[in-house]
């Protein structure tokens, strides 16, 4: 009744009874103080959603409403069951996911359009008078006012403004640079679409209908290791974490399981009750460490060294002292180990070379389809060379025979894995072997007792051709010489002892990585005896850490170069688990049409966006890594020493990777000059860039018609996450306040690119326009022109799916969008609309060309056996096979909203597939007219209706083969007629299995298997890459058609990575006198890991995570290393090197090792940071003492395997190689009163 | 006037301050709390707040026990009015100092803080300045009583405070010719009374609210019955089956 009444009850004894002997009391008194606490878990609601950008973590929520207000989440906990020995999926989720929802009403939710100030002024005073586009067009012309808000990028001065301005003017600066410029010089960024598929696929729909370019982000994440499409054809496949459970030996490599995949963690936990065995690899106690049975602290940056001595040791016990049956059998059927490669001759020493292919010998073995794409091994059978079935030759061209049976044509083959013995070899020839070991610098072990080049003896067998007399030798010989083992047939740097430190064994490894020899031993015979053991359940779960250095080839190739000669690929338990931004976006064949547009034309502008934003954002102008520098001493004969921009404008220009924009003129005037000179449009454009009327804009990135004018960053923080060389995209791409404190090459007397145009002076602020799509308030939108206010996670309709569970589930709408905001759907689908309304009679119908490198999965990726560039006479430029290919692309920019809201007709006529694959989708297009409706009219009437959200998640569902039982049988069956066999029984029985919107919003589905992937779904099995490979005889994407461990192309071998081997961190010289401060000692490694307290499902300026840890930005220092620069625990610190400066507080734990700093990964300025005394501006975030450095191998392509693919293949920007100077600040400034003085480094800058 | 301020004012003052109270506890029970913001910034909080509430509580009970104990008690024991008007100067005036330096670097920090500031409510401020002008006017109280220190004047005040609790109608009368500063500080004071349940200062009483009895609790497990359950009858035999 009354608190207080209830509480004057002291005259009277609220005791009931006693128990416990009197130590226990009932009492009766008043308890309705429990109900605030009852009534704050009250909800009117649960919604199901989850977190749907960065995290893979894939976790389905539930999210409660209270009075229309979203106010917590709990884990859902209601996944379909695993199979009866296997435990369940749930709890999954984290306490990062659990802080979401205070980001919906944070004060740091954008909750209007947003427009800098000064643009928004000078645009009113424009539209007074002008329309729209020809407003944009005055404003760009007129260059102080063009500056007048560029130049205060970044330094407040947002002014609301209305749906329909900020529209406008986006869609008036996208027509004017189309038709000025070239619509490839409008740009979008979005990241990991598989977390949020219809949000991604709204703007890429948008872009690719005005011909825009979307960038990947798996390469410029790093995330994607480019061992795996060498290896495997395949960007990456991994066993689902549920598979971790099956395993008998778990080796964690630099991933921190518990800490960044919590979710999945508990599986460790099981696999351990259950007895796997587990050690784990990484230079910090991690909180993985603790779950191991041994922890190996391998010095950073040297894990290929201990992968190698690791196969050192499988090798000699398993494969050479004592055959392991099971591990032969299947090197022999699924590894490269039995295919012939030619031994060069160069200068009297001798390499290996390419694969021996049918092309090279006489009689091309009968072989008339791609002889020069099948490789060749001998066969016991029948005492001959024979091209087995399955390279990448039977692929195209011919059907039935690319497969993995052991034939060759029919005949049954038993292919020779080695010629050592006596009566197998013709000769022993000594063959030259590059080594790195002595290349390295700083803290990294140099070993000086090996030279450059080693000579080791191989047998070999020789052929007479119509070429002369060639000599070969198996993959396998030249590995096992490559891994230092001596086979009995003499010669120096090979050893068959363990503690001799020659290249390969573990005490030489010992050296390099300080992990002791007899540990690196112990586990490396553990892992075989196991896989051995198990039929490969042995397995390698690797995180970000190890492929986020420059040579990270070297690292991942030594996992994989593990597992295969331990046969675990491909079987359940066992295999490469790689799990870094995961791109499993499960339904891909069904989303890309929707994504891409392909619905209405083809093909869509791709780019790898770390070759753009090097040369966009000139750090190529700063490069100090030269070719020669990694180059191999073994390198064939070859124009080399040019610089890294030069190799990426040659792989442009030789059709390998993508561009962007693409050629120097407008594409919409190349065309329209074509058709006015009568001629087909690819000969037209063949025939004016030999002749140099036409140019390849990736020549000249800073000529002002080169430069992107317009970028849209959407679901994706670029400039305060992912963008490598942050001061470099202040200072160039966005040309405000930058601290960037180096020179480039120009001023610092370097040596300039050879290909790439230098310009004396490099411009400032080369984007017209940049608009971010966000909830929040991130460093990007900070810098950003016009910011949109999207729907948070939990506002907006949506599919996610990942590689860690087999599940597809939903992001909903709890709650509709808070204050002004909508989902990125709509607010694609409103800047289509105003784009549509503004734009006829200034862009109609037009013909665009599409520069399309060649690409990998489609009959084009076997176009250059040899490397030729056209430019030098070495070819003629055919598109398409020497060159891009350049594809008209017919646009109507009077119709872009009404094709962004409709399934055009292209799907009708060319069917769907993916991954080489095609089959007729017409039923799916025909019940999509049913489901969704048809637009009654527009210039798209009568095609059905993508209006909402959730008619464009209808839309994925339907056409892909995972949540559409019956075109699953119908891709198994289109991909058995490449194979020649039979695999529709993997979709058996699931013709009538449709999964709806609606269905996943009741329950995650599981998918159904597909040829899309590797795994399958079954009841017996975990989903496992590699799986249908193994089991089902479906050849690996590669040249060999197997798991391809030697690489032969000619780049390959000049950079020295035909084989594996330990290349030690490069000195990317950052750290230079000009840089350095007196005084300032402390130099340390500079690593980037993800963190704890934000990242994926979560930023860092979440307030509940900021509470848990400092409150804004840390580095991580060792006890030893911040003593001698006398830091203590909480110090503000300030990190730099030439490339910028950041500032942070310390944490000095015992958990790092000496030599190295942690910075978790995207911690923003945003948030409680400091100015920098050395530049003067805010304190940076990571990534402002990196800068992304390319490697000329990542640029191959038109090489089966190696050929581009969006987000499959290209360069990556690597990081971890940096080096920074750490020391103690002197003044905290936190920049928040008049601005009145100038560091001494900028100053000298200007 | 001089009756209104100091014979009906009081009961206004007392009235609003305990029936405030009241209401404020019963309606709002989660605003009843001291708000500190020691979250936002440690330094000056604790000397300050330390001295502060040292001072002020000897002031506060030096007050209610030498007011409102009947003059005949301080007879019976036998303590002259010099030698309680003494005690009274000289602890109070030492309480009052120590409470005025740690008022004020409170009020310091409030004011100066812009963090603390911005988180401050009118109120928060407001009363801190009315306890620090009071221990101004009752510091300057000090100087008139060092000019008669016999202690008749505090007997005035003595027999004014028992006289408007024990509702005496001609309590005002007691006081009517003291000096200016005695009624200004009396004034202030009766006011912090009307105020106190709309301030933080609430928290005095949650200071006799302490959770004393839990140490002298019967058991070592509390169990709370069912909200359902009766209350057991008066004197109802309590043993239970374990006995």
């Amino acid at each position: 009744m009354s608190h207080l009444l209830d509480r004057l009850n002291f005259l009277q004894s609220n005791e009931l009874e006693k128990f416990s002997n009197g130590h226990g009391h009932v009492t009766r008194e008043n308890r309705d103080w429990e109900d605030t606490y009852r009534n704050r878990w009250r909800h009117d609601k649960i919604v199901r959603s989850t977190h749907g950008v960065n995290c893979t973590g894939s976790c389905s929520w539930k999210i409660y409403v209270k009075s229309g207000i979203v106010t917590w989440e709990t884990q859902q906990t209601d996944y379909p069951r695993t199979r009866a020995d296997l435990p369940n999926h749930e709890p999954r989720g984290c306490a990062r996911g659990a802080s979401y929802s205070w980001y919906l009403y944070s004060a740091n939710r954008v909750k209007n359009p947003l427009v800098r100030g000064r643009l928004m002024k000078i645009w009113r005073k424009m539209r007074e008078t002008l329309d729209p586009i020809a407003a944009w067009t005055k404003l760009q012309a007129d260059p102080i006012l063009r500056a007048s808000y560029v130049e205060t990028r970044g330094k407040g001065g947002f002014v609301r403004a209305t749906w329909d301005e900020a529209t406008e003017i986006t869609a008036a600066a996208n027509a004017y640079t189309a038709k000025t410029y070239g619509p490839d010089r409008v740009f979008g960024f979005s990241p990991i679409p598989a977390m949020s598929m219809v949000s991604y696929a709204a703007g890429s729909r948008y872009l690719s209908l005005m011909g825009g370019v979307c960038m990947s982000f798996y390469d410029w994440y790093c995330d994607l290791p480019p061992a795996s499409p060498m290896t495997w054809g395949e960007q990456t496949d991994v066993p689902e974490s549920a598979d971790w459970y099956n395993s008998g030996y778990l080796l964690l490599w630099g991933s921190n399981v518990p800490q960044t995949r919590t979710p999945d963690a508990h599986f460790y936990t099981e696999a351990r009750y259950k007895g796997t065995k587990s050690a784990v690899i990484c230079p910090d106690y991690s909180e993985a460490a603790k779950f191991g049975d041994v922890w190996l602290n391998a010095k950073q940056g040297t894990d290929a060294a201990l992968a190698m001595a690791f196969g050192h040791v499988i090798l000699r016990e398993f494969h050479l002292d004592r055959q392991s049956e099971y591990f032969e059998d299947y090197t022999r059927k699924y590894s490269d180990f039995p295919m012939l490669v030619k031994l060069d001759e160069k200068d009297g020493k001798i390499i290996p070379g390419r694969f021996l292919r049918a092309d090279d010998l006489d009689g091309k073995l009968g072989e008339d389809n791609n002889p020069e794409w099948k490789t060749v091994a001998y066969d016991e059978t029948s005492k001959a060379f024979v091209a087995p079935n399955g390279s990448v030759g039977y692929r195209w061209g011919e059907d039935g025979e690319w497969n993995l049976e052991e034939r060759a044509h029919e005949a049954e083959t038993y292919l020779k894995m080695s010629l050592v013995l006596e009566e197998d070899h013709d000769d022993v020839l000594g063959v030259d072997f590059p080594y790195f070991g002595g290349e390295a610098y700083g803290q990294f072990a140099t070993d000086a007792d090996h030279p450059d080049v080693l000579t080791r003896n191989i047998p070999v067998k020789k052929i007479k051709s119509a070429q002369g007399e060639i000599a070969v030798a198996t993959v396998f010989d030249l590995f096992c010489a490559n891994y230092g083992l001596d086979r009995g047939l003499g010669g120096d740097w090979v050893t068959d002892d363990f503690s001799n430190d020659m290249p390969g064994t573990p005490a030489w490894a010992e050296k390099i990585t300080g992990v002791p020899a007899d540990k690196i031993a112990h586990v490396a015979r553990e892992f075989a005896d196991n896989a051995e053991k198990t039929n490969g359940k042995s397995m390698i779960i690797i995180g970000a850490a190890m492929n986020h250095w420059f040579h990270m080839d070297m690292n991942y190739r030594g996992v994989i170069n593990m597992l295969v000669m331990c046969g675990c690929v491909g079987q359940s338990g066992g295999g490469w688990a790689h799990y870094v931004g995961q791109e499993k976006l499960r339904p891909q064949t069904g989303w890309q049409p929707l994504a891409f547009a392909l619905d209405w034309n083809r093909p869509p502008r791709h780019m790898n966006s770390t070759s753009a934003w090097y040369a966009h954002t000139d750090q190529w102008r700063y490069e100090t890594l030269k070719a020669d520098e990694i180059l191999s001493p073994t390198a064939p004969e070859g124009d080399w020493d040019i610089s890294l921009i030069d190799y990426n404008i040659r792989a442009e220009r030789m059709g390998w990777l993508p561009s962007a924009p693409q050629l120097k003129t407008n594409p919409l005037e190349v065309a329209k000059a074509a058709k006015n000179a009568g001629k087909e449009i690819p000969a037209y454009v063949a025939e004016n860039l030999k002749s140099g009327n036409l140019e390849m804009s990736c020549e000249d990135p800073d000529n002002p018609a080169n430069w992107p004018r317009n970028l849209f960053v959407w679901r994706s923080n670029l400039l305060g996450s992912s963008g490598k060389g942050h001061e470099y995209f202040l200072k160039h791409l966005l040309g405000t306040d930058h601290g960037v404190l180096g020179k480039d090459l120009g001023e610092d007397g370097g040596q300039l690119p050879k290909e790439a145009k230098w310009h004396k002076d490099a411009p400032r602020g080369k984007l017209d326009l940049l608009v971010t799509i966000d909830f929040r308030m991130s460093t990007t939108a900070v810098y950003s022109d016009i910011v949109l206010p999207t729907a948070s996670w939990y506002e907006k309709d949506d599919m996610n799916t990942s590689d860690m569970h087999p599940f597809i589930h939903p992001l909903q709408a709890a709650v509709d969008p808070a204050y002004e905001s909508k989902s990125d759907w709509e607010i694609f689908k409103s800047i289509a609309k105003k784009f549509q309304e503004i734009t006829p009679g200034y862009l109609d119908k037009e013909t665009d060309i599409v520069a399309l490198p060649i690409l990998h999965d489609t009959p084009a990726e076997i176009a250059q056996d040899q490397v030729k560039d056209w430019k030098k006479g070495e070819c003629d430029l055919i598109p398409g096979k020497t060159a891009p290919a350049y594809v008209a692309v017919e646009r109507d920019y009077t119709a872009i909203y009404d094709r962004f809201t409709a399934l055009g007709p292209m799907l009708d006529k060319l069917g769907n597939g993916g991954k080489g694959i095609s089959w007729d989708t017409q039923e799916e297009i025909d019940n999509l007219t049913a489901l969704n409706g048809v637009q009654l009219d527009g210039a798209a009437a009568g095609r059905p209706k993508i209006e909402s959200a959730i008619d464009a998640c209808e839309i994925i569902l339907m056409l892909a083969p995972e949540t559409n039982g019956n075109v699953a049988v119908k891709a198994w069956k289109a991909l058995s007629k490449a194979t020649g066999r039979e695999h529709a029984h993997l979709a058996e029985g699931e013709h009538g299995n449709k999964i709806r919107f609606h269905d996943i919003a009741a329950q995650p589905r599981k998918i159904i298997s597909s040829p899309t992937w590797s795994g399958i779904e079954s009841e017996k099995v975990s989903y496992n890459a590699g799986y249908t490979n193994v089991h089902e005889l479906i050849p690996w994407r590669t040249l060999t058609g197997r798991q391809q461990l030697y690489q032969d192309h000619l780049w390959m071998l000049a950079f020295g990575e035909g084989f594996m081997s330990y290349r030690p961190p490069v000195d990317l010289k950052t750290i230079t006198k000009d840089v350095q401060d007196e005084g300032d000692n402390l130099v340390l490694n500079f690593i980037t890991p993800h963190q704890k307290w934000g990242i994926h499902s979560t930023y860092s300026d979440n307030l509940l995570m900021l509470t848990l840890n400092r409150g804004g930005p840390v580095v991580w220092i060792s006890e030893v290393d911040a003593k001698s620069a006398g830091i203590v625990d909480n110090d503000w610190i300030e990190v730099y090197n030439a490339n910028g400066a950041l500032t942070a507080r310390a944490v000095v734990s015992q958990r790092i090792k000496e030599g190295t700093t942690f910075m978790y990964h995207a911690q923003e300025k945003i948030v409680n940071t400091p100015g920098s005394e050395k530049t003067g501006h805010r304190g940076g975030i990571h990534n402002s003492v990196t800068r992304t450095v390319l490697k000329p191998t990542h640029m191959i392509g038109g090489y089966a395997q190696q050929s581009y693919g969006f987000n499959y293949y290209g360069t990556v920007g690597s990081n971890r190689d940096e080096f920074v100077v750490i020391r103690k600040m002197k003044k905290v400034d936190w920049l928040d009163k008049e601005k009145s003085w100038k560091a001494p480094a900028q100053e000298a800058a200007k | 006037m001089h009756n209104f301020l100091f014979g009906i004012f009081p009961y206004i003052a007392l009235g609003v301050g305990i029936m405030g109270s009241v209401a404020r506890y019963d309606r709002d029970p989660f605003t009843w709390k001291s708000s500190s913001s020691q979250m936002l910034r440690r330094k000056q909080l604790v000397l300050g707040s330390v001295l502060f509430h040292i001072g002020v509580l000897v002031i506060f009970f030096g007050h209610l026990g030498g007011l409102l104990t009947p003059i005949w008690v301080f007879d019976a024991l036998g303590i002259s009015h010099g030698a309680k008007q003494l005690l009274a100067v000289v602890a109070g005036g030492i309480a009052g100092i120590m409470a005025l330096i740690g008022g004020a670097m409170l009020f310091h920090r409030r004011w100066t803080d812009p963090r603390i500031r911005k988180t401050s409510s009118v109120w928060d401020i407001a009363i801190l300045a009315m306890l620090i002008a009071q221990l101004v006017l009752g510091l300057g109280t000090v100087f008139v009583s060092l000019g008669h220190l016999d202690g008749h004047e505090m007997v005035k005040f003595m027999s004014w405070a028992q006289g408007i609790f024990t509702f005496d109608g001609a309590a005002a009368d007691h006081i009517f010719n003291v000096a200016l500063v005695f009624k200004l500080h009396l004034l202030l004071g009766l006011t912090i009374i009307l105020v106190f349940p709309f301030t933080r200062l609430v928290h005095l009483v949650s200071g006799f609210a302490a959770p004393i009895r839990y140490l002298l609790r019967p058991g070592f497990q509390i169990v709370r019955s069912r909200r359902q359950t009766a209350l057991p009858k008066r004197n109802a035999n309590k043993s239970t089956t374990a006995e």
